[in-house]
């Protein structure tokens, strides 16, 4: 049985120790939000938050997981109210949003370090996110945006 | 020639799987035939429907899929508008598999251009049906109501009723005919022409979006399924003892034999059945299989696109010809020539494909990320040898198609392993199944060669074009390219030449051959648009002259007197035409906004290409910076003429997509094969672009009055074209065979 936090409550998953996140939270928890996309660390579309540091879902096993703060695309905020939320909601960022979990986690936890980031760190940060549909230059800009936003709240 | 009729609640359940209440209308349109239409698929007739119900709520079907287009939002916005709805209040629905929409094949770029005049009809009739019902309610003429926010108000008396409040009385009404129907002008559109924000906005933000991937059901079962890695082998052995020992795995089932052709049956394979995914992939990993021989296990792509360079080199099978290009080249005072080659291509959706099926009492449903709902019912249903009307297909979002997701292998492999097990099952692709086990973008070989008299005007045109062909995957035996592929860039060349050849050579097909994004126009227009800038060079022309020289006067294009029969993306010649105006119109256009002609920094350069495809024009600016054998793309412009928008954002968004979608097959796609297997696996060997890699875009969209056309794919055949152009003149390198990453660094 393993235990740890989840958007901020306690859960427990009967998962092997060398199973990795990602299909815990898609499987056993039910939290879909976060996507599948290579299983080997390369697309970002898995990211989560784990102790507020971005982090693979694909290939984190549940044994580096245990006792952790895991923060999903379904906890970042409950009600779309997260910066990165609102500026992906203004730039209409998504196209088949499928890569947009990963991309706003990868955003989020971007901004908690960099508050104002320019193009050369969001590029430093982001590029582990593939989007296959080409939503980058909205993506960057709207980085920007929550950039701003966050100075505000 | 449309026709909206009242229809029964009972059909709009069986379309949507919702009950509706008050008024339902379905509009009905005589069938065409797309480019990649299969037997079987619905092309006698259509109905699309829309419900107003006493609540208040107007629900509108999306019969077509959503993978990113915006599809889900752009026909609903149509009815929207004429039928003066409150967008607040509209909710789309996506409908289910059924003949009775005509094709739902979501590819070709066709989902407004066929769709836009009957959902502006369907709405107009319902918007005319309500204003009837309130003028019969007040007993006053219809000319004096008027329908407005959702709501019609009598002005004269300053009466109102909602759409809610009429649409049980105007469901007894019978819809207007259609020549009386007044359809909106342009100056008035609501939404039509707007940036309405996309439907599934709130649902992607918050992370409840359900993709293929996504669906669970009760009690369902994970299923990983080792496939053949050569086509044409099937499973001769399997030891499974490991994989039954994995925590987690169930059961292991042999997937059925296959013979070519191989359509859109499941690979054989070995599928690996469990509680979750992970053991799935653990348990599949654990397998031992041996296979049977393929005829296809000698193929090898580097010396397959060897021997097809050395066929386009010499004269092949002519489908189209002006004058005689051969003497043409003898009478020419220069002549040039150049060989181009693009390699195998794949999909790489961020989702790969998956398909989840329960199978009860000799019927199937399906939850699946299909381009293709009715091509799954009559593929699942063919496998389980039940009627298609037993099959169920609901279809979820997808994350990304780019054409994989239009063949249904993977549906049947979920509805094969639910009837085996009695259990819902779900099939995930991994990465590597979705690199590997693909229906790949054809490996291309084109020659060119171009005569030019003294005054340096092009007289004499000679090209050919060899690739393995789709039709192989639908009949086994194609061993050249067919002609809806010749339709894609090549047998439609619109230049003005005395003297032309346009001439295909043999090619074998020994992987599954399927459509990726503007299909063949890939490798046409890189070839194309490649070989005019390199003639401008050698003729010390500036390119846009050179291109708008052979593009010619203003003037309506047919290649068909010259022998190609050109089936100009299903559609009308007399309502699609090939304009030249419209191809100068984004070329000049482009040019001038970029500043193409602007002198630039050293080591960087402007390159262009312009191009037609589903009966839209797009014209592409790159700029790039070459240092030290580094390919760095800084900046790009590109115009797209397709008519009339709905979505301007939308078709930005698709724009810049459709640019960062070309860049990618242009700098680094490639998939090659060796031993009849693809090499690749993953994102670290079949790479995407990422945000480093992405350029400033500028888009740009041509105001028009013309009917819709295409918007998914026309924006990526110029691009490859466009880039090397830029290389080319930034460097002196001339690409010639993609990708890039083969002679540079990206």
């Amino acid at each position: 049985m393993m235990k740890f936090t989840l958007n901020g409550k306690p859960v427990s998953v009967e998962a092997e120790a060398d199973m990795p996140l990602l299909w815990a939270l898609r499987d056993m928890l039910g939290m879909t939000g976060t996507k599948y996309g290579c299983g080997m660390a390369l697309c970002g579309a898995c990211t989560v938050h784990l102790d507020g540091q971005a982090v693979r879902a694909c290939t984190l096993p549940m044994s580096m997981v245990e006792g952790k703060q895991v923060t999903t695309i379904e906890g970042l905020a409950s009600d779309a109210s997260h910066p990165v939320q609102q500026a992906w909601q203004s730039h209409n960022v998504p196209q088949c949003g499928y890569c947009q979990s990963g991309q706003m986690m990868s955003a989020a936890a971007l901004l908690a370090k960099h508050p104002n980031p320019d193009d050369k760190t969001i590029d430093e940060q982001m590029q582990g996110n593939i989007c296959r549909c080409g939503t980058y230059p909205r993506i960057k800009a709207a980085i920007k945006t929550a950039a701003k936003l966050g100075a505000k709240s | 020639m449309s026709e909206i009729t009242n229809v029964s609640r009972r059909q709009f359940l069986k379309l949507s799987g919702i009950s509706a209440g008050g008024l339902v209308l379905g509009g009905l349109l005589p069938g065409f035939k797309p480019v990649w239409a299969q037997d079987g698929d619905a092309l006698s007739e259509l109905n699309l429907f829309v419900s107003i119900g006493s609540d208040d709520l107007v629900h509108i079907i999306c019969h077509r899929s959503e993978m990113g287009q915006g599809i889900r939002t752009g026909l609903p916005q149509v009815v929207a508008d004429e039928l003066m709805a409150d967008w607040h209040k509209v909710r789309v629905v996506q409908g289910l598999a059924n003949a009775e929409y005509g094709s739902q094949n979501t590819d070709g770029s066709r989902s407004v251009r066929r769709f836009y005049q009957i959902m502006r009809e369907m709405g107009a009739s319902a918007r005319t049906m309500l204003e009837q019902a309130a003028a019969n309610q007040w007993q006053v003429p219809l000319e004096e109501v008027q329908a407005k926010d959702h709501q019609v108000v009598h002005a004269k008396t300053g009466r109102s009723l909602r759409f809610g409040e009429l649409a049980e009385s105007a469901s007894t009404l019978t819809p207007p005919a259609k020549e009386t129907l007044k359809l909106k002008p342009a100056s008035e559109f609501t939404y039509i022409g707007k940036n309405v924000p996309i439907v599934d906005m709130p649902a992607i933000l918050n992370g409840s979006t359900v993709y293929g991937q996504d669906v669970q059901l009760p009690g369902m079962l994970y299923a990983s399924i080792e496939r053949t890695p050569v086509v044409g082998a099937n499973v001769k052995a399997v030891d499974n003892s490991a994989a039954l020992k994995v925590s987690g795995v169930l059961d292991t089932f042999v997937m059925p034999k296959q013979s070519e052709p191989v359509l859109f049956k499941p690979l054989p394979g070995v599928a690996v059945l469990a509680t979750n995914s992970w053991a799935a992939m653990q348990g599949r990993k654990a397998l031992s299989i041996e296979w049977t021989d393929s005829p296809h296990a000698g193929h090898d792509s580097e010396a397959y696109l060897d021997v097809l360079k050395g066929r386009v080199k010499q004269q092949g099978k002519v489908i189209r010809s002006v004058g005689d290009a051969y003497a043409g080249m003898m009478n020419a005072v220069d002549t040039f020539e150049a060989l181009y080659s693009v390699p195998y291509l794949i999909h790489a959706p961020m989702e790969p494909p998956a398909a989840t099926a329960v199978f009860n009492d000799g019927s199937c449903e399906i939850w699946a990320c299909t381009q293709t709902p009715q091509s799954t019912q009559r593929n699942v249903a063919e496998a389980l040898g039940i009627e298609p009307d037993k099959v169920k297909v609901n279809v979820t979002l997808l994350g990304g198609g780019f054409g994989r997701k239009s063949k249904p292998d993977f549906s049947v492999e979920a509805a094969i392993l639910a009837k085996h097990t009695g259990k819902p099952v779900k099939v995930s692709w991994s990465r590597e199944d979705e690199i590997q086990h693909g229906y790949y973008h054809a490996a291309a070989a084109m020659h060119f060669q171009a005569g030019v008299d003294d005054s340096g005007r092009v007289v004499s045109w000679i090209q050919r074009t060899a690739f393995p062909s789709i039709s192989w995957t639908f009949n086994g035996t194609t061993d050249e390219p067919s002609g809806s592929e010749l339709d894609l860039g090549f047998g439609d060349l619109p230049f003005v030449l005395d003297n032309l050849s346009c001439e295909t050579q043999k090619a074998e097909a020994h992987l599954r051959i399927g459509w990726v994004r503007s299909v063949s126009n890939i490798q046409h227009a890189f070839a194309i648009g490649s070989f005019v800038d390199e003639l401008a060079d050698k003729l010390e022309r500036r390119p846009r002259d050179l291109w708008l020289e052979l593009l010619g006067d203003d003037r309506l294009v047919d290649p068909e007197p010259e022998g190609f029969k050109y089936g100009n993306y299903g559609e009308s010649k007399a309502v699609f035409p090939i304009d030249i105006a419209r191809l100068k119109g984004v070329l000049n256009l482009v040019a001038d906004k970029a500043g193409v002609e602007k002198p630039t920094a050293k080591n960087e350069a402007w390159g262009i290409s312009v191009h037609r495809s589903f009966v839209s024009y797009v014209a592409v600016a790159t700029k790039v910076r070459v240092e030290g054998g580094k390919v760095q793309v800084l900046e790009m412009h590109s115009a797209i003429d397709a008519g009339t928008v709905v979505n301007p954002d939308r078709v930005k968004s698709q724009m810049e997509g459709a640019m960062i979608f070309g860049l990618s097959l242009a700098m680094m796609g490639d998939i090659s094969v060796k031993g009849g297997a693809v090499v690749q696996s993953n994102f670290h060997d079949y790479p995407i672009l990422r945000i480093n890699q992405s350029p400033l875009i500028h888009s740009y969209i041509v105001e028009s009055s013309q009917p819709p056309g295409g918007v998914g794919e026309p924006g990526v055949p110029p691009v490859a074209a466009s880039l090397c152009n830029a290389i080319f003149r930034a460097s002196g390198k001339r690409i010639r065979d993609l990708p890039i990453s083969k002679h540079m660094q990206v």
